[in-house]
């Protein structure tokens, strides 16, 4: 798998006003991968996708997409972008739009296999607007995919999306990763990135917190957690742990404990908050979740 | 793959989507026909004053009101935030739509003069006249409506296109001439680009001198919406 990064971005910086959205954001996506943005609402990814896709002008920063600025008509020729939220015109038929489209660009797909691909009847007279929010998504994903792109992304591509549709999307993303097209997308659908992504970078208030394969973010954390009363005194919690064990508070009453999981260290929790009159909650073992992942990153401080 | 071709598909695509809106065309040739006959039922003659007030209301109708509208509703349904990432740039999107725009008005003009022909209108055309106020005058509406669209909700371009619109037509100097006005209000209303308009359009179909000075009135409206709107216009 090639290792070529297809977007760059450097130290990247988006304020609105007094308000920072994007605070120092670098990552790569690299060809022929499935890049997933993560983060909680409000983390940044849409802000980020937008100055990659040349929507949105960075405050400060650098961004290369296909080694070039984005925005640019040499790179827009390339990119696929499937936005959030709009991106139809609402009087419009899914095949006449998709046709009008590809007269911008210098080679495309053909309108009417795109919309067989995705789902949707060519020949219908549904304006777009009269579609579900499904099909409309649908309709979304063929313009992306019109102008054959080198790098696809998608902002929440399966939102409102059917069981069915939503695996036979994942399907047809994972058919043009492996024909060699970049992917980045967001999404709140953590099982889509399971399957999908070979890459995941986790933001929250505007900066990385994470990034790896799912089974780095996943598996790199070892660790024990537990819920109870908030502000728990945690540094005489860390002094009834063997050395190198380490415990923080990642929002009000939800506590981990860094280390390799054991019985003997689970007893000391255990037996640490009976000796405080505490009642351990939610206890759990190993792993992490990419879900609990997003869940502390929406718990990071500002 | 040209810029002229971009600007052409986009063009294209604007006036099939603008001719199967019942309301633009509502807005864009029933009104303007239907003022033209309440005109000539309640005023009687002067079908020669009433024509280029008709062809001015369809003017404004068409560059400012309908342009406004639609471009705000397109750019609430984020379809202008996409094709911004297509390679259709800023400036051959604004050129597609002047070009749909300028289609609309001249099939609008078009329609208009074929009924007021069957009424017993015959003009005496000035056709450079004619076409410097159409045109300045249409890009001076056009530059507005993409300030206001640019800038606001889609519901709040739809009640303050529709509500200037009317008094423009009513107040601004193109159903009462701002010369027939007091003088203090006459004389402001006066360099309302509905006026102006109204009153080159009536001397370019009626012989009469050319107000060469309200092209700069109509030029100075269309350059202050259109570094305006450069400033304030947002894809979302």
């Amino acid at each position: 798998m090639s290792s070529i990064p297809a977007l760059v971005i450097e130290d990247l910086v988006v304020r609105y006003g007094d308000a920072v959205a994007v605070n120092g954001v670098s990552m790569t996506a690299d060809a022929a991968q499935v890049t997933a943005l993560l983060g909680p609402n409000g983390a940044g990814k849409t802000t980020t996708v937008e100055v990659a896709c040349g929507l949105r002008a960075a405050t400060s920063g650098r961004v290369r997409l296909l080694g070039a600025e984005p925005g640019t008509r040499a790179v827009a020729r390339r990119v696929g972008v499937m936005l959030q939220q709009g991106g139809l015109y609402p009087t419009a038929r899914p095949l006449e739009w998709l046709e009008y489209l590809a007269r911008l660009y210098p080679t495309h797909a053909d309108p009417s296999e795109l919309l067989d691909l995705v789902g949707i009847d060519p020949s219908t007279r549904t304006t777009t607007r009269r579609l579900s929010g499904g099909e409309q998504q649908r309709v979304k994903l063929a313009a992306a995919l019109l102008p054959n792109p080198e790098f696809l992304m998608l902002d929440e591509p399966t939102a409102g999306l059917d069981p069915l549709a939503r695996r036979n999307l994942l399907e047809a993303l994972a058919g043009r990763r492996d024909a060699g097209t970049s992917i980045l997308l967001t999404t709140h659908q953590l099982s889509d990135v399971e399957t999908l992504a070979d890459h995941v970078v986790v933001i929250a208030n505007g900066h990385v917190i994470a990034e790896g394969t799912v089974a780095d973010l996943t598996g790199a954390n070892d660790a024990m957690s537990f819920t109870g009363p908030p502000f728990l005194d945690l540094a005489r919690l860390a002094g009834s742990l063997p050395g190198g064990f380490r415990a923080e508070e990642l929002r009000p009453g939800y506590y981990v404990v860094h280390g390799p999981p054991s019985p003997q260290v689970m007893a000391t929790i255990t037996t640490w908050c009976a000796d405080q009159g505490i009642m351990a909650t939610d206890l759990a073992v190993g792993r992490r979740t990419l879900e609990q992942i997003v869940i502390d990153a929406g718990s990071e401080p500002s | 793959m040209s810029g002229v071709t971009r600007v052409r598909a986009h063009a294209g695509w604007e006036l099939r989507l603008l001719l199967r809106n019942g309301e633009q065309i509502l807005l864009m040739f029933v009104i303007p026909v239907a003022l033209l006959i309440a005109l000539r039922i309640m005023r009687g003659g002067e079908i020669d004053v009433q024509v280029p007030t008709v062809l001015t209301v369809s003017l404004i109708a068409t560059c400012f009101t309908s342009l406004a509208i639609g471009t705000s509703f397109e750019r609430r349904a984020g379809a202008l935030k996409f094709l911004a990432t297509t390679p259709l740039s800023r400036l051959e999107l604004l050129l597609g739509k002047a070009l749909a725009t300028g289609a609309l008005a001249a099939l609008s003009f078009a329609a208009l003069a074929i009924v007021a022909v069957v009424m017993g209108w015959r003009p005496d055309v000035d056709w450079l006249g004619l076409g410097a106020f159409v045109f300045l005058g249409g890009g001076a509406f056009a530059a507005l409506a993409v300030l206001l669209a640019g800038a606001l909700r889609a519901e709040a371009v739809l009640a303050l296109a529709n509500g200037i619109f009317v008094l423009l037509i009513v107040f601004g100097g193109v159903v009462f001439a701002a010369a027939d006005m007091p003088p203090a209000i006459g004389t402001a209303v006066g360099l309302l680009p509905s006026a102006v308009l109204a009153d080159g359009v009536n001397a370019a179909l009626t012989g009469g001198a050319l107000p060469v000075g309200a092209l700069l009135v109509l030029l100075a409206w269309g350059t202050a919406g259109a570094l305006l709107g450069r400033r304030t216009f947002t894809w979302d």
